[in-house]
């Protein structure tokens, strides 16, 4: 009995679980009506109340457990609570108003239910192994820091925000740690792409290896954990496994107790439960549908559980909420909502060099959300502004640099470059300031271009050009015009060049990572910049560029032609233009099956079928794989057809074996993609029969050996080859034009085909590199075909695949739904 | 009126992309953007009856893939230079599922 307080009725109040959430309402009930409860404080965990958000400086080592107690004993103490420690609740007795423990009950006259949420266990084999923890509590954490050894592995799945700090702190105590995320980018709940990608690139460079897109299908071990194995089938060895995939409400006692739960236990705006004599706090509680896990509004049901439990008037209101992610050196914020909406506009600003990042979202005059990388200074006020729906179109131009901005001149960025001193250093590559520049332009360097040869500067990774450009128009005033290369969309001022040289020189892997570094415009690109970024990123890094399978056009999305109608055709590879009676057979059946409305041969000696529906076509394809064939790419911005004449084999003129030399080339080109579509034609003879000299690459064979030649057209335009080499065998054949298909890949403008390319490299370029340099051909060679390693595959296999055959269905169908 | 029909979980509908609910009307294409946001349309272009649900989703636009009109997924107007309006209706999630408006499309049937 607290002392003072004897003769006042003091009512008995009951709480379960000593979290943060029911710690605050504790406070509050103390310091404003002290004595109004006689209170008993049950809790799961055998201690009392600590700032379970700072566990991750205690993972780290930057915090100990005594510095993150947020109510010692003393406190308790104090405040006479009974505290039960240790003691978990086995039921609710409504009825008579008696909670139970083990160690018996305790009536009570109300009752806060507040335990919190459980770590979510994902279900795979192995769950259960020792060395696999989940990151809740102190003794999760203990157990981690116990585990940690240096060089040890360690295996975090889930990059959501618990994650990555779990990831951080076992880095930081020397273990080589890999995250495991299912989405494809990291904490993709708070940040957008971009974010995500800086994010990733810092963690990245602190030695923690990220794993997008993976999927956890079994942990690994006989006594131990011992690895994690994911469903593409790579294998992570791991000391330790820490799942941080998500939480769920902890609502077991309140189920069956029989109060109202859906996802968490239902409460009104006062908290209370659908047992008037019972509250609900913090993570366990469901409020309009809404669950809480952020510590925010877990403070503000607790102000409002405090006042309602003393008989105030109170409702609980969400209001927006903050993250930040609390591992050192990695400055990231996010507040509001940021999802893309009908009349939602974006502010993005991006500043490669430092690796920042900013975007605000804004509905109307109002600030509604903000993303934060690299410098988040500015994060707290605009939180404020999306809290308090502050008006912004007065400041709506400078709104982006933050509040030291406001009210100030517009920035000129010329008086900008103007103001510079003449050692302030321009480009960083190769360290030349501004001075030497203007003496450049000033000893008549006039153009980018010469100011680029004469001092180095924008000539290596060349993200220093616009400022480079600035220089020359302060330096030489109306005299200078800017050049007026085509921008590759509207989404960007980098030409189709800049940007393959620029992925190139930065080693840029995914799309979000070309946006940021290279500065675009835009929030995710348009449908122009899209499908051509990731082809350069296909064809630069084949191996490890990550896919952006929805920047594919439909036909390379959906592996078939897209007709007028939203049909589609299918076509399978005929290697050379030779079948079998057998492959006949199976076209026939799926025809048949299939409904199949019109079967055509293409001018590309291969049957084609039309008005395909796309519900059908994971079947049909499954039908064709069964048959021993394979797509033919009749879609695609790759290698098409390989068209024959009958050769020596058989022809009274043919002096190669033309139909063999196509099927070989055929093999060996197949499932490249290429800038545009490319097509070979390979003659037996000067006769020409399969039309060799207006194709993309084609081969005429003579006596004495092989005529190749590159950039024929028979399309929009139409143009006859030139002849890029004659060869004696078709070993020299196979190699000269993997290597010019390699130099088209790795040079050309995206859409543009090879006479194009041929066009504006000029032949004797292209000879120099594939013809004359031997070195350079085998090396071109050997980059095709490490790319065929990976893609000389067939795409239909994939999509055919049971289970993913739901992806091609309607997602639903409501033809037959009733009317009202 | 309204009457929201739940049609799938959100996490069927790949991110930058859609998937189609079949309806005795026709199709309708129902997208997700990049960071979630739901949208529904006609799955017609009106300029030659495109499939919008095959078009490249950028930012809360599409892009229809026969013959690139661009359109607000919001609004469903085209942009730029070609006039054009398909018509829109209200989608949203709830605890991961995505609920359409349907009240329009079945309607409209039963006129």
């Amino acid at each position: 009995m607290i002392p003072g307080t004897a003769e006042r009725k003091t009512e008995k109040l009951v709480v379960i679980g000593a979290g943060m959430a029911s710690g605050r309402v504790l406070e509050h009930l103390m310091t404003e009506a002290p004595g109004a409860f006689d209170v008993t404080l049950f809790n799961a965990e055998p201690r009392g109340n600590y700032n379970r958000i700072m566990l991750s400086p205690v993972l780290s080592g930057e915090k100990t457990y005594a510095e993150i107690v947020t109510h010692d004993d003393d406190w308790y103490a104090q405040q006479g609570i009974d505290c039960r420690f240790g003691e978990s609740i086995v039921k609710i007795d409504r009825a008579n108003k008696v909670v139970y423990s083990n160690a018996g009950g305790v009536p009570y006259d109300k009752l806060v239910i507040a335990t919190g949420s459980a770590p979510f266990i994902i279900p795979v084999p192995g769950k259960d192994l020792p060395g696999v923890v989940s990151y809740r509590d102190l003794d999760d954490t203990n157990t981690m820091i116990a585990a940690a050894r240096p060089g040890a592995q360690a295996v975090v799945i889930g990059g959501g925000l618990l994650g990555l700090e779990a990831a951080a702190g076992l880095a930081l105590r020397g273990m080589e740690v890999t995250v495991i995320h299912l989405m494809g980018h990291l904490m993709e709940r708070q940040l957008d792409p971009s974010a995500g990608y800086l994010l990733q690139k810092a963690l990245e460079a602190r030695g923690i290896r990220i794993h997008c897109k993976g999927a956890t299908k079994a942990i690994l071990g006989t006594d131990r954990v011992e690895a994690v194995a994911l469903e593409d089938g790579t294998v992570y060895g791991a000391d330790l496994v820490v799942m941080a995939v998500g939480i769920r409400p902890e609502t077991r006692i309140a189920t069956d107790a029989h109060l109202e739960v859906a996802r968490g236990i239902t409460v009104d705006d006062a908290l209370r439960t659908s047992d008037p004599a019972i509250w609900a706090v913090g993570e366990c509680v469901e409020h309009d549908k809404q669950l809480f896990g952020l510590v925010a509004p877990l403070y503000d049901q607790a102000r409002v559980v405090a006042a309602s439990l003393l008989g105030h008037e109170a409702a609980f209101r969400p209001v927006q909420t903050a993250t930040k992610l609390k591992v050192t050196g990695c400055d990231l914020f996010s507040a509001g909502d940021f999802a893309e909406g009908p009349g939602r506009e974006d502010i993005v600003f991006r500043d490669p060099g430092r690796g920042v990042y900013k975007r605000l979202v804004i509905e109307g005059d109002r600030l509604i959300g903000a993303v934060m990388y690299g410098d988040t200074a500015d994060g707290g006020w605009f939180f404020g502004l999306i809290k308090d729906g502050t008006d912004i179109s007065a400041m709506r131009d400078t709104l982006i640099f933050g509040p030291a901005f406001q009210g100030g001149p517009s920035a000129d960025p010329l008086a900008a470059v103007a103001a510079l001193p003449p050692e302030a250093e321009i480009c960083g590559c190769n360290g030349v300031c501004k001075g030497k520049i203007v003496s450049a332009i000033e000893g008549g360097a006039t153009t980018l271009d010469a100011v680029r040869a004469q001092t180095k500067a924008s000539s290596s990774c060349g993200t220093c050009t616009g400022l480079v450009e600035q220089v020359l128009a302060v330096t030489m005033g109306d005299a200078f015009v800017l050049p007026t290369a085509q921008p590759m969309c509207k989404c960007t001022r980098h030409t189709h060049e800049d940007v393959r040289r620029l992925i190139k020189a930065q080693g840029l892997k995914s799309i979000p990572a070309v946006m940021q570094e290279l500065g675009w415009t835009s929030v995710g690109g348009c449908a122009s910049c899209r499908p051509a970024l990731n082809y350069y990123l296909l064809s630069d890094w084949p191996l490890d560029y990550t896919d952006d399978r929805q920047a594919r056009f439909v036909n390379e999305r959906n592996h078939a032609n897209i007709q007028k109608d939203g049909t589609y055709s299918v076509v399978p590879r005929m290697w050379g233009g030779v079948t079998t009676p057998d492959e006949l057979r199976a076209i026939a059946d799926a025809a048949d099956r299939y409904n199949v409305p019109m079967v055509k041969v293409t001018g590309g000696q291969r049957i084609d079928l039309l008005g395909v529906r796309k519900e059908d076509l994971p079947a049909i394809w499954a039908d064709f794989n069964a048959a021993g064939m394979v797509s033919g790419h009749a879609y695609s911005k790759g290698l098409r057809t390989v068209k024959t004449c009958v050769g020596s084999e058989f022809c009274r003129f043919g002096t190669q074996d033309s139909t063999g030399l196509g099927i070989r080339l055929e093999k060996h080109l197949w499932g490249s993609w290429t800038p545009a579509k490319v097509k070979l034609g390979v003659s037996g003879c000067p006769r020409n029969c399969a039309e060799a000299t207006c194709k993309d690459i084609g081969i005429v064979c003579v006596d004495s050996g092989y005529q190749i030649s590159v950039a024929g057209a028979a399309g929009m335009d139409v143009k006859e080859t030139e002849l890029l080499c004659t060869v004696a065998t078709e070993d020299e054949v196979m190699e000269i034009v993997s290597a010019f298909v390699q130099l088209y890949r790795e040079n050309s403008r995206y859409l543009h085909r090879i006479y194009k390319f041929v066009a504006k490299t000029g032949l004797d370029w292209c000879k120099a590199q594939v013809v004359a340099d031997l070195d350079n051909r085998r090396a071109l060679a050997a980059r095709f075909e490490l790319s065929q390693s990976v893609y000389r595959t067939d795409p239909w296999a994939e999509h055919a695949a049971p289970r993913e055959r739901a992806k091609w269905q309607p997602l639903a169908d409501l033809s037959l739904e009733a009317a009202e | 009126m309204t009457r929201y029909l739940d049609i799938g979980p959100l996490d069927d509908i790949p991110r930058e992309g859609a998937r189609v609910v079949k309806t005795a009307m026709g199709c309708v294409a129902v997208f997700r953007t990049a960071t979630d946001a739901v949208f529904a349309l006609d799955d017609r272009c009106p300029h030659k009856g495109g499939p919008l649900s095959e078009g490249i989703v950028h930012g809360t636009s599409v892009t229809c893939p026969l013959h690139a009109w661009v359109f607000d997924m919001g609004t469903g107007a085209a942009q730029g230079a070609d006039e054009g309006q398909v018509a829109t209706y209200d989608v949203r999630v709830e605890a991961g599922r995505v609920l359409l408006d349907t009240s329009r499309i079945l309607r409209e049937r039963a006129a």
